[in-house]
């Protein structure tokens, strides 16, 4: 999977971060880095859940052809 | 966006005649102008405000465009000026998407607090129906108005200074946002009584927090953990030792902080419970929900809150169909080119969440209260997000709608599982009142409240902080 962000719409709230802190990053006053573009399959779970409860809805998934 | 060779001007809807064109129509009935604007010009229309005209965006493509625009093209800092009073001058309305980052991370509104934070929500909400005999009447205005200012100023400047407020600063906070006629485009200061109420319920507020100032400066913290928001404020001096900020910029500073969760959050929460009562099979679901969470003992906080579908359905279907914000608006500051019609700068920009936000295509049964319309696989809130906008969107989108959501539910979780309600009017009879800036219901707006028997297991409030 492939994990990328829409920047016009994060606010930096870090719920991302507190779901899968390995995956996203906010600096202080910052909008969120994506510190593995692809992460491992074992963290899909959480991912998920991150992109899920982004309160700006700027997270996605793109699932890569296998 | 493309640029447009042949540029043409979007067409205007009719009516406005009158010196101050659509002014009058849009103090009256907002609604019915702008879903006319739609229905006879389209995604893009014009309509005029006093001196301005109002290009009105409406539908997903054109709704994208206004709310990706960055300030420098759609500015929002000019485009209310009936806040001005309101704040008082040197507090300013609405910040830059930076500014409005840090706040987010300065001012408590971060993911990691939202836990105590419902905690603290729940104990409001207990604290008020402390003093309900076992059945009664409560007015929503007044009832949702005065709890949303204490949950507000306890999240956000801090249980010390919700503990010195009562009943007196909701009312003078209400006649402030009673002061937001639109007759503002035209004279922030003209001389009509809404204002003059106004203009005394701010010194009114400027008053009260000159008391607790002083109070405080008798009788400061014991310990620095005590402190909130005012004891950091008032510790704050410039190099010649005198106070920084005075009582009348620090209460502009906590009007401003609770003006956009107070009104919104009071009135979302009277029309959610409206809506239950006038669907009594959506209520029993969302009671059935909170017994399921309630017996399993799980507390009000934000780990629990996240997952209650069918709640936070009824809420996002309130708020689809009674938006608490039914114009966004911003200043263009140069031309640009939405769907082949050119705004030209200076024009102001609207987007209408109560036009979007019913729009057929997009929510079929728009006009209906169906909440299923948010479960998977439909998501119409997530598949729609330039149509579903009662929170906007963008850049500019609620940075408190996190928390406007987590403190609905925490409200709805105390109140549901031990009180029963009902209305105590003709269904048809709550509605709105649009005929200021800031909607809140129209008044009387009555139900009846009456003890549930016997012990409820109901999620306890207490969680940590």
């Amino acid at each position: 999977m492939r994990v990328s962000v829409d920047l016009d719409l994060c606010q930096g709230h870090g719920v991302c971060e507190s779901e899968a802190p390995t995956v996203f990053q906010l600096a202080k006053n910052a909008t969120v880095t994506i510190l593995v573009e692809s992460p491992a399959e074992q963290l899909r779970a959480e991912v998920e859940t991150a992109v899920r409860y982004c309160p700006t809805s700027a997270l996605r998934i793109d699932d890569e052809e296998e | 966006m493309s640029i447009a060779v042949d540029r043409r001007e979007p067409p205007r809807v009719s009516g406005g005649a009158g010196e101050n064109g659509h002014l009058e129509e849009l103090r009256v009935d907002p609604i019915a102008l702008l879903t006319r604007v739609r229905a006879e010009c389209g995604d893009v229309g014009v309509f005029r405000l006093a001196e301005r005209d109002v290009v009105l965006l409406t539908g997903s493509g054109a709704n994208e465009i206004f709310f990706r625009a960055p300030e420098e093209i759609l500015d929002q800092a000019e485009a209310y000026p009936f806040m001005t009073p309101v704040f008082g001058e040197g507090v300013v309305f609405d910040a830059p998407p930076e500014r409005r980052r840090e706040m987010l991370h300065n001012q408590a509104l971060r993911d990691k607090f939202m836990r105590g934070h419902a905690a603290t929500i729940a104990a409001e909400v207990e604290r008020m129906v402390a003093g309900w005999d076992d059945q009664g009447e409560i007015d929503l205005l007044d009832w949702f108005a005065e709890l949303t200012i204490y949950t507000s100023s306890a999240c956000l400047i801090g249980k010390r200074f919700r503990d010195e407020l009562d009943k007196r600063f909701a009312e003078l906070y209400h006649d402030l946002e009673q002061g937001t006629d639109a007759i503002a485009y035209v004279d922030p200061y003209a001389p009509i009584e809404s204002f003059r109420r106004r203009d005394a319920a701010r010194r009114g507020l400027v008053s009260l927090v000159e008391g607790i100032m002083e109070r405080r400066t008798a009788a400061p913290p014991a310990a620095d953990d005590d402190r909130d928001l005012l004891d950091v404020l008032m510790s704050i001096s410039d190099e010649d030792g005198s106070p920084r900020f005075s009582a009348d910029l620090i209460t502009g500073m906590f009007i401003s902080m609770m003006f956009a969760g107070h009104h919104t959050t009071s009135g979302t929460a009277a029309w959610t419970l409206i809506e239950l009562l006038r669907h009594p099979a959506q209520l029993d679901a969302v009671d059935g929900e909170l017994d399921e969470l309630g017996a399993h003992g799980v507390e009000v906080s934000y780990q629990a809150l996240r997952e209650m579908p069918r709640l936070e359905s009824a809420i996002k279907e309130a708020l689809r169909l009674h938006p608490p914000l039914i114009l966004l608006l911003r200043v263009a500051k140069e031309d640009l080119d939405v769907e082949g019609f050119t705004i030209r700068a200076g024009q102001m920009v609207g987007a209408s969440p109560s036009v979007s936000n019913r729009i057929a295509e997009d929510f079929p049964d728009a006009d209906a209260f169906v909440p299923e319309r948010y479960a998977s696989p439909r998501e119409e809130d997530r598949s729609n997000p330039w149509t579903w906008i009662p929170f906007g969107a963008g850049r500019h989108r609620c940075v408190g709608a996190a928390f406007a959501m987590m403190q609905l539910k925490a409200i709805f979780s105390v109140l549901l599982p031990q009180w029963e309600f009902e209305l105590a009017q003709p269904s048809d009879t709550y509605r709105n009142d649009h005929s200021k800036m800031v909607v809140q219901l129209q008044q009387p707006c009555v139900v009846r409240y009456r003890r549930k028997p016997g012990p409820v297991p109901h999620a306890s409030a207490t969680g940590p902080r």
